[in-house]
């Protein structure tokens, strides 16, 4: 198992470095927006990674709530700054493609952008209510958490759909056909950045390990310090 | 006791304490004035523009006045070790969520209708759609900040610096109730659009959120 980190992190790297060679010079240019449109290999892997890590933040806490599990609430801890991390890369990598092909940084009404902040916001304050807390029962609470954030993505995604409809926004959805070599770069990238996201993850998810099994044996120490 | 009966009970100690004591109700109440105040002197708009901006502003003046309620509504409960009996005790955690929510959804609603004049006052309003449209609206509105807002607080009870987090809670999740209520009011206001969509989406929220919130509460009263 100690060995399975590095042979990771090398396949990580290797896959990192094609997939970053093939959308900056194997894919074709697009044709109206020019190169610009190769953020989107970074953009829209990122963003897929980042809801599925959401996804599995989710499932984890409800597992927790279920079978109490301590694994799965380091894995719903994991998942959810992992998840944060990309999800932070796609608000940023957005704005940057959005500002020379819309012609805008932000669009307010459309559907992707607005849920993915909505998103970003949610999850970022799950982090916050984590450190923050003060009792032992931290992830009982942050899993409740985790459950009504999950319970408001219809619901932002919707409100937001319902705005789109009333306030005509200047972005018009996707359509359009992607062509088949653009779509291979994209799966490429997709495949480094999952193995990027589960790297980082797995590390995170051994270090928490260990810290928890610190703080206990500092509490125990502590405890028998106390009786002698 | 009954569900209903300690409902019932609970919700009566808490409005016999507000009504002896009106420290939420003051408090939001001078809150939300500021807040008329404060935004009739950073813009003075005609009546057309404040039509548009009238909903987010009351819905904005709202949710930061129900803030002081929802956020003292656990912490009276802490004061003697009221909670911590009430955990020992064979009643049912629901019933006493349920009432906490009922009652902050009243201190909210007597602070709504007392400001609402002020707001027609100050911004000149009037509706040019259908204006009963503005209870359902108000209503289904109020219940989705304090059911969310309720449980937070309760949430925020375990944590450090309580009074800041639950804000930061409540905040994110309520963006499409949010979004709900501005644009229901400003649809109402303009009379250019039908409300009945948000109405619609609010209700939805209201619905998912007090069922989640009253299977879920137990967990977090019995988390200490």
């Amino acid at each position: 198992m100690k060995r399975a980190i590095p042979i990771l992190a090398i396949v990580t790297a290797v896959l990192l470095s094609f997939a970053l060679y093939e959308a900056l010079i194997g894919a074709p240019t697009e044709r109206t927006m020019g190169d610009v449109q190769r953020i989107f290999y970074y953009h829209v892997p990122s963003a897929w990674t980042a809801f599925l890590l959401f996804l599995i933040n989710f499932v984890a806490s409800i597992v927790y709530l279920i079978r109490r599990n301590p694994k799965a609430d380091i894995l719903a801890l994991v998942s959810a700054e992992v998840g944060v991390v990309f999800c932070t890369v796609v608000l940023v990598t957005g704005p940057i493609w959005a500002r020379p092909v819309w012609g805008i940084w932000w669009a307010p009404g459309d559907i992707r952008l607005t849920t993915t902040l909505v998103l970003w916001l949610i999850y970022v304050s799950y982090l916050i209510l984590r450190r923050y807390s003060t009792s032992g029962q931290t992830p009982v609470i942050a899993a409740v958490l985790a459950v009504f954030g999950a319970l408001d993505v219809p619901l932002v995604y919707f409100s937001i759909w319902f705005f789109r409809t009333q306030h005509p926004s200047p972005v018009i959805g996707g359509g359009g056909s992607l062509d088949p070599r653009m779509a291979h770069v994209l799966l490429i990238n997709w495949l480094a950045f999952l193995c990027l996201a589960f790297l980082v993850g797995w590390t995170r998810y051994q270090l928490e390990v260990v810290q928890r099994e610190v703080e206990e044996a500092q509490a125990l120490e502590s405890l028998l310090e106390g009786s002698r | 006791m009954s569900f209903l009966a300690i409902t019932r009970a609970t919700l009566a100690k808490d409005v016999r304490l507000e009504w002896r004591s009106k420290d939420a109700i003051n408090a939001m109440l001078f809150f939300a004035l500021l807040v008329v105040v404060i935004f009739s002197f950073a813009f003075d708009p005609t009546a057309e523009e404040s039509r548009r901006i009238a909903g987010g502003l009351i819905w904005v003046a709202f949710l930061f006045a129900a803030i002081v309620a929802l956020n003292q509504t656990w912490a009276r409960e802490l004061r003697n070790q009221v909670l911590d009996a009430y955990r020992v005790s064979p009643a049912p955690a629901n019933p006493l969520f349920l009432a906490k929510a009922v009652g902050n959804f009243i201190f909210v609603s007597v602070i709504e209708a007392l400001m609402t004049p002020l707001f027609i006052a100050f911004y000149k309003l009037r509706a040019l759609g259908p204006a009963w449209e503005l209870l359902p609206i108000a209503v289904l509105g109020t219940w989705a900040l304090v059911i969310n807002g309720t449980f937070f607080a309760a949430i925020s009870l375990r944590t450090r610096s309580r009074e800041v987090m639950l804000p930061l809670l409540l905040f994110p999740i309520s963006i499409p109730a949010l979004l709900g209520m501005v644009n229901a009011t400003t649809a109402v206001l303009t009379g250019e659009e039908s409300a009945r969509v948000w109405i619609a989406l609010l209700l939805a929220y209201d619905v998912v959120f007090t069922i989640a919130s009253l299977f879920l509460f137990e967990t977090i009263l019995e988390a200490e």
